[in-house]
């Protein structure tokens, strides 16, 4: 088990050294001088080429990018914003447990919608609940987060007065929000769940345990749910990225004070460092999900636990094998 | 006579598409979906004659309105026709939806299908290519190619294009792993028939199934995309109608004119509902083993 794990954040590193190169690579082909933006148009030639130069952007594509990598993996230095001249992380990081936060909030709605949803919802296969929750589903997918969070501001705070229409203080500012970005995540997870488990309860296994009279909650808690899980797991791993990109749309609706407000002034503002490190930090922390669910696979299911066995018991014998032999 | 015909392979294919058909004109709701999209396709087509006034045309004296006959879903803070400027939206809308789902199908398409036919290392370089491009979020990435190439049409375009292409390259690949050990490829290739042959003439014709199952399921997800670029200010720059555009500038004004932000939404979700459902009996018709 600590081999798969050990193995899965090793397989992280070439991925999030990918993304760097993705990222660098797209901002550094972005027309337009970033130095001239720091120092504005009138600024004298000498000026420039010496900040070109301290910020080590005068040399080839391969040593910046180098250059990037080294300070981000050595330093935590992804440079300075070019709007306010403070370390990009500080920025970042002033705003990220905002985003993290509704991120997580919205998935944990998503989740308690969906799941029990789902699993009704294949149980009761063409009942009216069957029915209702795929509908309910098929508006959740197709309805655009924004557009959901701006009818939930006109009816929850403009007519009703219930909820607080923007910012992000208090628990009662997180509602709304984190119900606009879970719903389209519940309508994916509830759908995956519902196809999941209709696969699995009509597995051999769970008739056979119908067959020995185990009382239908535990043929579906402990013989389906568990089975039906892994696809589950995945699409919550999806989607939890999805609440972080989705976020940056959805805290333009609520005025929330998050990353992806702060991604979205600096797309305007041209300020690449930001969006650099935004864009970094968002898949840095939808890896490190990923790589949780990888590891909850591996409890869900024993198969993926003892493949890893296997192979530790196939080691061990081999060599208890080779030591009788010698 | 007749029974020889049926056993030609054209006769086979022909009865395989109406078989198709068939189990796709059953099911209600993939009907329902169909006719809602061909209704939007024509109103996108035809926008200059089912419009009732241009997308541009300013009334000053008729800012806000609220909706009425004369104006079916009222008037924007120029006192533009906002039911002209839903019409006119579908055009820009289905457009980039239509030609990023190309585009990341043939681009997606041809690296899934290099993949799995070559495997090896040409496989792995190309997946694990793909495995960093999943670990951005599809809008994260989407966001951050188009703030580099800036907003515009063409841009949101191949942007929403890029970010799809690891989805049409597994789909692909998938399909065409599953596909390359058939015993008719086999014989093509004793018979010294091209790589490159093989790949267009036998396996993609016979891997399309599941490519255009996700092509009409990817561009209700284009569709949104694309709102959402707009609507922060990234895809569709004004004043040309945009359903996203149109919502992020009636967000200020909501407090007092909900016809603003309603209309252009319930456009969007119901453009991409009839995908999702055309889309999903798409998938039962084809393969009917994994209705569920």
């Amino acid at each position: 088990m600590g081999r798969y794990i050990f193995k899965r954040v090793l397989y992280m590193i070439p991925v999030l050294l990918g993304v760097m190169l993705i990222i660098f690579t797209m901002l550094y082909l972005t027309p337009g001088d970033p130095v001239r933006m720091m120092l504005g148009d009138d600024a004298d030639e000498a000026a420039i080429a010496q900040l070109r130069s301290e910020l080590g952007l005068d040399e080839p594509y391969l040593a910046q990018f180098i250059n990037y990598v080294k300070k981000i993996v050595m330093k935590l230095d992804f440079g300075v914003s070019y709007v306010t001249g403070r370390p990009v992380i500080e920025e970042i990081m002033s705003r990220y447990p905002t985003t993290l936060i509704l991120a997580t909030v919205s998935t944990l709605v998503a989740i308690a919608m969906a799941i029990p949803l789902g699993i009704l919802s294949a149980i009761y296969q063409n009942s009216w609940i069957d029915n209702i929750s795929r509908i309910v589903a098929l508006v959740g997918v197709s309805m655009p987060n924004f557009w959901q969070g701006l009818l939930m501001i006109l009816l929850f705070s403009v007519n009703l007065k219930w909820f607080p229409a923007s910012g992000f203080t208090t628990p009662a500012h997180w509602i709304l929000p984190a119900l606009t970005i879970g719903t389209s995540g519940a309508a994916a997870i509830m759908r995956t769940t519902r196809s999941s488990m209709l696969e699995v309860i009509r597995q051999d296994y769970v008739r056979t345990a119908r067959a020995k009279g185990a009382p239908e909650g535990i043929v579906i808690w402990k013989h389906a749910l568990r089975n039906a899980l892994i696809p589950v797991l995945t699409i919550v791993g999806i989607r939890f990225g999805a609440s972080l990109a989705g976020s940056i749309v959805s805290e333009q609706v609520f005025s929330i004070p998050g990353l992806g407000k702060l991604m979205v002034d600096s797309i305007r503002n041209r300020n690449y460092p930001v969006i650099q490190g935004g864009v970094l930090l968002i898949a840095l922390a939808y890896s490190i999900i990923n790589l949780i669910v990888d590891i909850l696979y591996a409890f869900v299911d024993p198969r993926i636990k003892s493949q890893y066995s296997a192979k530790k018991r196939v080691k061990y014998a081999g060599k208890e094998g080779q030591g009788s032999v010698g | 006579m007749s029974d020889r015909e049926e056993f030609t392979p054209r006769s086979k294919k022909k009865s395989q598409i109406s078989e198709i058909l068939k189990r796709l004109l059953m099911n209600h709701a993939a009907v329902v979906g169909m006719l809602i999209m061909l209704i939007l396709i024509f109103a996108a087509i035809f926008a200059d004659y089912v419009a009732p006034y241009s997308y541009e045309q300013q009334n000053l004296n008729e800012m806000f309105a609220r909706p009425s006959l004369k104006h079916l879903f009222g008037t924007d803070n120029f006192g533009r026709d906002i039911f002209s400027r839903v019409i006119y939206g579908a055009r820009i809308s289905l457009f980039i939806g239509l030609t990023s789902v190309v585009l990341g199908c043939i681009s997606g398409g041809a690296l899934g299908a290099i993949a799995a036919y070559y495997g090896g290392r040409a496989d792995n370089i190309i997946m694990r290519v793909l495995d960093v491009m999943n670990s951005i979020p599809n809008l994260l990435l989407a966001i951050s190619l188009s703030a580099s190439m800036g907003a515009g049409v063409g841009n949101a375009m191949i942007a929403i294009g890029i970010t799809s292409i690891p989805i049409y390259a597994r789909v692909v690949r998938a399909a065409v792993m599953t596909v390359k050990e058939q015993e008719y490829i086999e014989a093509a290739r004793v018979l010294g028939v091209s790589n490159r042959r093989i790949i267009l003439r036998h396996i993609l014709p016979n891997s399309l199934a599941p490519i255009i199952v996700q092509a009409s399921l990817g561009i209700a997800g284009a569709i949104i995309t694309t709102a959402s670029l707009s609507f922060i200010g990234l895809g569709v720059v004004p004043p040309t109608p945009e359903w996203g555009g149109m919502l992020s500038a009636g967000r200020q004004y909501i407090r007092n004119h909900w016809h603003m932000v309603t209309f252009p939404g319930l456009a969007i979700m119901i453009t991409v509902m009839s995908f999702n459902l055309f889309g999903d009996g798409l998938r039962d018709a084809l393969d009917p083993r994994l209705k569920r």
